[in-house]
């Protein structure tokens, strides 16, 4: 799969070229031309802002469809736990189960049964003084993909542990081939996604070559095919395999419940993470042991491909967690045998080098210094009108060959001016 | 050759930190490492801080060619009495109101020292100090 897939997409019809989503745009990975927003696909991180602020929905993330699952003779689901929170008033997870396999699942499997593993992993690496401190959780792939492009610095902090989702399907899958005698190949695992990072994940992984995860359908679809089905169906109680912390991994804050609670901080929101981020890269928090980040607010209930709002679905997710068996972690995480299947990364995670402005730093310079001639001629009003978010990535666009500096509306306005006085200047002249 | 100038204004913590993002944005763009990166945006965010903490005002500038990043600092202010001590780890002169934000720690200079390839100060008691670090660029393997 190409490097360069992400999952946010445009759909052109919608698009009415408004600036919304290009001063929304956390790495201004969006310009605006032709009459319509076109994602430079280097930039852009999957955070889903975009798709959260367009008013015509024109915005969206490419993900699998349960028509995808017949692909595999033996799908498999494996929810977010996100996904428990959807449902006001269902308590009890086994419901959300078998209406999964009402509309054709084999098997449900659960991802807060990986997190109770990635826990156990994030409290032996936080006893290892050699570790950098403080360590940044990898569980949010918006916030890794962030650093890679803004805070290169800060990527040997990143814990090398996969997600829960990676971990969480490897064990369905070795269980499923267990108790069924069949082929591996024939299974195919659906993450249910809160978001459109975690898609680009299963596609592209960072930190490792593949995904153990075989394609990833949205809360939203698979909302609208359950919830008719959830107030039908009489519990039939199913033994969860995982700990109440385990799903609070779906909220800010839950991975820290779990695995670190003292001295971290879980900070939410793009904007709140940039800006922590901004403070340790500039080496101002200095004695802090661990940061859970999540790009959007509230955690990963508050995903752009969820359909209830994120403090309902966190309530809700609470009753779940007082009614269910009160076990840890550790004590569910010994039974894992994780087998051949890797916990840990197998790959460096690179730096994104796409604000770059040349290959070299001598053209880089050369670069800068005309962005710089050009910036004085710009108006500052950081309008957005010429298709660039601001006065500063207009210029940057101009060096690069992208924009010309008449697609600023101001300066054609003054160019115009000159223009009309010359031919006025013109037409009153003489002939000799 | 890339210069840039930024005023700072002394108790401006409304915008602390805000020259250091600046810089790096910049330095980003024209696709210097991240080891050097980091190195500069430390000290550059001690001099916006130490602007800010001690001084009526100042500014910090920014000079860029294809061998090195130079950063810069003068500022209007008390100076400092001693030099050589205020180059200790652990001695700090600054008020409680930054204390209590969690600066003072007595780490800034030389934590910029140890950050840069060179590192000049000087410092007039009643009129300013001026301080100037250099990086030297490397380009290639990122």
């Amino acid at each position: 799969m190409s490097s360069r897939f992400h999952s946010v997409r445009l759909i052109e019809d919608k698009c009415r070229g408004c600036t919304n989503c290009l001063k929304h745009c956390p790495t201004e990975a969006i310009r605006i031309y032709d009459r319509r927003a076109h994602i430079i696909d280097e930039r852009c991180i999957d955070c889903g802002e975009c798709i959260r602020i367009c008013d015509y929905h024109a915005k969206v993330a490419q993900t699998d469809t349960l028509e995808d699952i017949r692909r595999f003779p033996y799908p498999i689901a494996l929810p977010a736990p996100t996904l428990y929170g959807q449902f006001r008033h269902i308590s009890d997870i086994a419901v959300i189960y078998d209406a999964l396999i009402q509309i054709g699942f084999k098997e449900v499997a659960d991802v807060a049964r990986g997190a109770d593993v990635v826990t156990m992993a994030i409290r032996r690496a936080l006893k290892d003084p050699k570790r950098a401190r403080p360590l940044i959780s990898s569980a949010c792939p918006t916030v890794t993909r962030i650093i890679q492009a803004r805070f290169p610095a800060l990527i040997p902090n990143i814990i090398n542990i996969r997600q829960p989702m990676e971990i969480a399907a490897q064990i369905a899958r070795r269980d499923y081939v267990k108790a069924h005698g069949v082929k591996p190949e024939d299974i195919g695992i659906f993450f249910i996604t809160p978001c459109a990072a975690k898609m680009t994940s299963v596609r592209n992984p960072i930190g490792h070559a593949s995904s153990s995860v075989d394609g990833a359908i949205s809360i939203m679809e698979i909302y609208g095919h359950v919830q008719p089905l959830v107030s039908k169906i009489l519990p039939i109680g199913r033994k969860p395999e995982f700990s109440p912390l385990g799903i609070g991994w779906a909220g800010s804050g839950g991975e820290l419940d779990a695995a670190a609670s003292r001295n971290s901080i879980a900070v939410d929101g793009i904007d709140n993470v940039i800006r922590v981020l901004e403070e340790l890269d500039n080496n101002t928090i200095t004695d802090l042991d661990y940061f859970e980040g999540s790009a959007c607010q509230g955690g990963c209930v508050g995903g752009p491909l969820n359909y209830e709002n994120n403090y309902l679905a966190r309530n809700t997710i609470r009753a779940i967690q007082d009614t269910m068996p009160q076990a840890l972690p550790e004590q569910l995480a010994e039974n894992v045998d994780l087998g051949q299947d890797s916990l840990y990364f197998d790959q460096d995670i690179l730096p994104n080098d796409a604000m770059k402005l040349h290959e070299s730093i001598a053209g880089a310079i050369e670069r800068m210094e005309e962005m710089n001639r050009i910036i004085d001629s710009l108006p500052g009003y950081d309008c957005g009108s010429c298709g660039s978010p601001t006065c500063l990535s207009f210029a940057e666009d101009i060096v690069r060959g992208n924009f010309s500096e008449t697609d600023c509306v101001y300066i054609l306005r003054d160019s115009l001016k000159v223009m009309a006085q010359k031919m006025v200047d013109i037409s009153k002249t003489k002939r000799e | 050759m890339i210069r840039a100038e930024y005023e700072v204004a002394g108790r401006a913590y409304d915008c602390a930190g805000e020259v250091s993002s600046d810089i790096k944005r910049k330095l980003k763009q024209l696709g210097i490492d991240a080891g050097t990166l980091r190195r500069v945006a430390v000290s550059s965010y001690e001099m916006e801080m130490n602007i800010i903490i001690h001084t009526l005002g100042g500014l910090i500038g920014l000079t860029v060619d294809s061998e090195w990043i130079t950063l810069y600092s003068k500022d209007k202010g008390p100076g400092i009495p001693d030099v050589n001590l205020a180059m200790r780890e652990g001695f700090s002169t600054a008020g409680e109101d930054a204390r209590s934000m969690g600066f003072g720690a007595g780490m800034g200079l030389p934590n910029m020292k140890r950050n840069a390839d060179t590192f000049y100060i000087s410092s007039q008691m009643g009129t300013g100090t001026q301080i100037t670090v250099t990086f030297r660029v490397i380009e290639g393997e990122r």
